[in-house]
């Protein structure tokens, strides 16, 4: 049996590989560089190099993601004494010119457009979560290491009990990044004191089975540092008894799963999972599940049943899953970003976390910037930056001389945010006091020219398409409240049906199974808090003033029930 | 569950709780729909089914617990000292109504032309709920009937996903000849991973399915408008017997 990896020896062998070379050219190899060319131009630049005698001195890597994907293909050169540059938008024409240029002639930078580092994009950010990503190459195990990786497993199981490792995550303040930001330590802590059946192990579990519309945060944490995730999950396993992990991914992130799939062979090879981790008495061994395509299996119970080869149906809480989860054994869920801040925690101090962020909530959020925006991509900031400055320093803006109406968070669960609460924190209690809610991190920016309601409508026809169907408020709620939604964009919306829209939110918001129905209504509270008069002026004119004819009864003028509480 | 009474000389209720504003005692580990069922309190309920594993998918047994800003289910929800448990507010009330409502607005609920009109649940329960108009745009789905089962028919317009003849004939049957099948509003009742009923062969044809079935989803063939037959010809056959003396026993024996 081969000895477990000396992360020191690899660090070493690493910088002195790379020392040889006199250029690092890294091409984004994420899903959005990727589907804009990116193997293209890394095809290119390599051939051009093997053309040349300078291939020798180049190396070149297929990266994680750098975060502007809307000025991508990225390609970053790392020129040993200057500082990198980051060319934008690089077709293959392009990449020939920085081979030619940049690598093979030696200039300072190719005559290529390339993105300032004090761009406020990036200049903004504070990267805990994505300190790796668009720097290593995400299938070489050695380059993690390099980068400091598998330090905080190495240094906990030699140094740290689990109680420690738990108490170090509470210390740091960190909370659930799947969006309701549960204490993560209490959570671990449930787990750690929870028993299971004898002859059998406690499971922790990764969620990436990410599928707001518009988020792409834990499918680029995946893709662009899968042993990241690794680590944390260990760390989480170890500090709470866990002896199997499960990464739960959807399958349209081909790419992550392959990624973190080579991952873990890599990581079962230096013996950083396995019987003995790192030569210890920890035991760890980790699978990747592929989810089927249904969005309500990121609820947590519906998820566990995936895994075990059942329907996805979220079941009655309690039991919760750290009593009764994975095989009616103790089971933890956590989100990949939750687990993807573990190793710096547990490597760098709860402290370091601990002094980012707002009193309640500490650290950074990763969020995927969409929609109307000069710059779209993926952002690490603080906790507690205000929405204005997301949207209109490190976003760009507005495009198209148009002006901003609302920005969206928390997907189909979350809300509209206007104009005026721009300068409100972001964080968790403050989106929720706005009807929103931080959800796993989309932010989806909406200009002028967009109609609240077809925004309602269209979150609604999605909850409506997922909705499981067990419980009869969301599998027929959904139906009805799309109907009226549609309806009344359509313009042939009356009074009451805007009244019964509002019963119905109510009825399903109260009475749903899970999260999912729970929340389906919260886009269209939100619009309607904020935007009412876009739905009025929507409503059929004539059905406000009109008399009915006669013989007709009016359904408006009938009696309802009373009031709502 | 409460399909064991509390024995005579067994524990006594002890678990105080308040119940509508009474003060009971529950026994310990009841759920609050068994309690208020005992103390004759009606909580409407759909797919619940004392035998079977709870469901908790109708949500018609929402009941408000003091410092739970969310509704449990009274079926699912084991009683806890000092809960203080309203099972019947007018807001509660309103959610019944409109899940009621969404239920009949999703399938073809007509019981004027229904095999079960008279032995319906959710007939009953609309009664009970002053239901009595559908503020929601019927879907009116079109599905086709299954009876190619011998002794049973599947309706699925009617079939309101209560799951109780999933689980009556996994968790009682042991054949498990039923389940759901796809999702959302296209969740549908399907045998044998989708096969007609009568091609199931797990199927031991026991019935209890059609037993357990609050609407008129699965019953029993034969029974339903339409399938009543009249015989007038029987009568010119009997008058016939009667005229040529056929009752007249001639075999009589011979003074």
């Amino acid at each position: 049996m081969a000895d477990p990896i000396d992360l020191d020896h690899v660090t070493s062998l690493e910088r002195e590989a790379q020392s040889r070379y006199a250029h690092r050219a890294l091409v984004c190899s994420s899903t959005a560089c990727l589907s804009a060319g990116a193997a293209g131009v890394r095809a290119a630049l390599e051939s051009d190099l093997e053309a040349s005698d300078r291939s020798s001195d180049v190396q070149v890597v297929a990266s994680g993601c750098p975060g502007l994907c809307s000025r991508g293909p990225l390609v970053r050169v790392e020129t040993r004494g200057l500082e990198p540059t980051l060319y934008e938008h690089v077709d293959d024409e392009a990449a020939s010119t920085i081979a030619q240029q940049h690598l093979i002639e030696g200039r300072e930078r190719a005559e290529v457009s390339s993105i300032e580092p004090s761009l406020p994009f990036y200049a903004k950010q504070v990267k805990v979560v994505l300190r790796n990503a668009g720097l290593i190459d995400p299938d070489r195990l050695e380059d993690y290491v390099a980068a400091g990786g598998y330090r905080a497993l190495s240094n906990a199981l030699r140094t740290m009990t689990p109680e420690q490792v738990i108490d170090e995550v509470d210390a740091s303040g960190l909370r659930g990044r799947g969006g309701a930001g549960y204490p993560t330590a209490r959570k671990w802590r449930l787990l750690h004191d929870a028993v299971a059946a004898p002859d059998q192990p406690k499971y922790v579990i990764a969620n990436g089975d990410e599928g707001d519309p518009g988020a792409y945060m834990d499918r680029t944490i995946m893709d662009s540092d899968p042993h990241l995730v690794l680590e944390g999950l260990s760390l989480a396993a170890y500090a709470t008894g866990a002896s199997k992990g499960y990464l739960y991914v959807r399958a349209e992130y081909p790419l992550a799963i392959e990624r973190l799939e080579r991952a873990i062979r890599s990581a079962k090879r230096a013996k950083l999972l396995g019987r003995s981790v790192l030569g210890s008495d920890f035991a760890f061994d980790v699978e990747v599940r592929v989810g089927a395509g249904a969005f309500v299996c990121g609820e947590e119970t519906a998820l566990m049943a995936s895994i075990e080869g059942r329907r996805g149906l979220p079941e009655l809480r309690p039991p919760y899953p750290t009593e009764r989860g994975l095989w009616n054994q103790p089971t933890m869920i956590n989100n990949v970003e939750t687990l993807a801040n573990i190793p710096a925690i547990v490597g760098d101090g709860a402290a370091a976390f601990a002094a980012i962020g707002t009193p309640e909530s500490r650290g950074t959020k990763v969020f995927a910037l969409a929609g109307s925006l000069e710059n779209t991509g993926l952002i690490e900031v603080p906790m507690g930056i205000s929405l204005r400055e997301i949207v209109f320093d490190m976003g760009g803006g507005i495009p198209d001389g148009r002006t901003f109406k609302a920005a969206q968070t928390g997907g189909p669960s979350g809300g509209c945010i206007p104009e005026q609460f721009l300068d409100s924190p972001v964080d968790y209690e403050h989106l929720q006091q706005l009807g929103s809610m931080m959800g796993s991190g989309g932010l989806v920016v909406m200009d002028d020219s967009v109609s609240m309601p077809e925004v309602a409508r269209f979150y609604m026809e999605f909850c409506r398409d997922e909705s499981c169907g067990k419980c009869a408020p969301c599998r027929v709620g959904t139906v009805k409240m799309f109907d009226f939604l549609d309806r009344i964009c359509r313009g042939d919306g009356r009074p009451r049906d805007l009244w019964h829209l509002e019963s119905l939110c109510k009825t399903v918001r109260a009475t749903s199974l899970c999260g999912l129905g729970q929340s389906a209504p919260n886009p269209v509270f939100s619009t309607l808090d904020h935007f009412r008069d876009e739905y009025l002026a929507l409503l059929r004119e004539e059905s406000l003033a009109a008399p009915a004819p006669a013989g007709v009864v009016d359904a408006d003028s009938l009696p309802t029930w009373g009031d709502d509480a | 569950m409460s399909l064991t009474p509390p024995r005579p000389g067994g524990p006594r209720p002890n678990v105080p709780v308040i119940l509508d504003g009474e003060e009971v005692l529950a026994f310990d580990g009841e759920t609050i729909l068994d309690l208020a069922r005992r103390l004759g309190s009606p909580i409407p309920t759909l797919c619940y089914l004392d035998g079977l594993s709870v469901h908790g998918g109708c949500r018609l047994c929402v009941v408000e617990v003091n410092g739970d800003n969310r509704l449990p289910l009274a079926c699912a929800t084991p009683v806890s000292s000092e809960m203080d448990i309203r099972t019947d507010t007018s807001s509660l009330r309103d959610h019944r109504r409109r899940v009621i409502e969404l239920l009949f607005a999703e399938g073809n609920h007509i019981c004027a032309s229904c095999v079960s009109s008279g032995a319906c649940e959710l007939q009953d329960l609309a009664a009970e709920n002053d239901v009595d108009h559908i503020h929601y745009a019927l879907e009116f789905p079109r599905i086709d009937v299954d009876a190619t089962h011998p002794k049973y028919v599947l309706d699925r317009e009617r079939c309101v996903l209560c799951t109780r003849c999933v689980r009556v004939c996994d968790e009682v049957e042991g054949a498990h000849v039923w389940d759901i099948a796809q999702r959302g509003s296209q969740s549908t009742l399907v045998a044998e991973l989708g096969k007609p009923w009568g091609d199931a062969t797990s199927c031991t044809w026991c019935g209890k399915c059609v037993l357990v079935c609050p609407t008129g989803a699965l019953s029993f063939k034969g029974r339903s408008t339409g399938e009543m037959r009249h015989d007038p010809d029987v009568i010119a056959f009997l008058a016939r017997l009667r005229d040529e003396g056929e009752w007249i026993d001639r075999e009589e024996p011979a003074p």
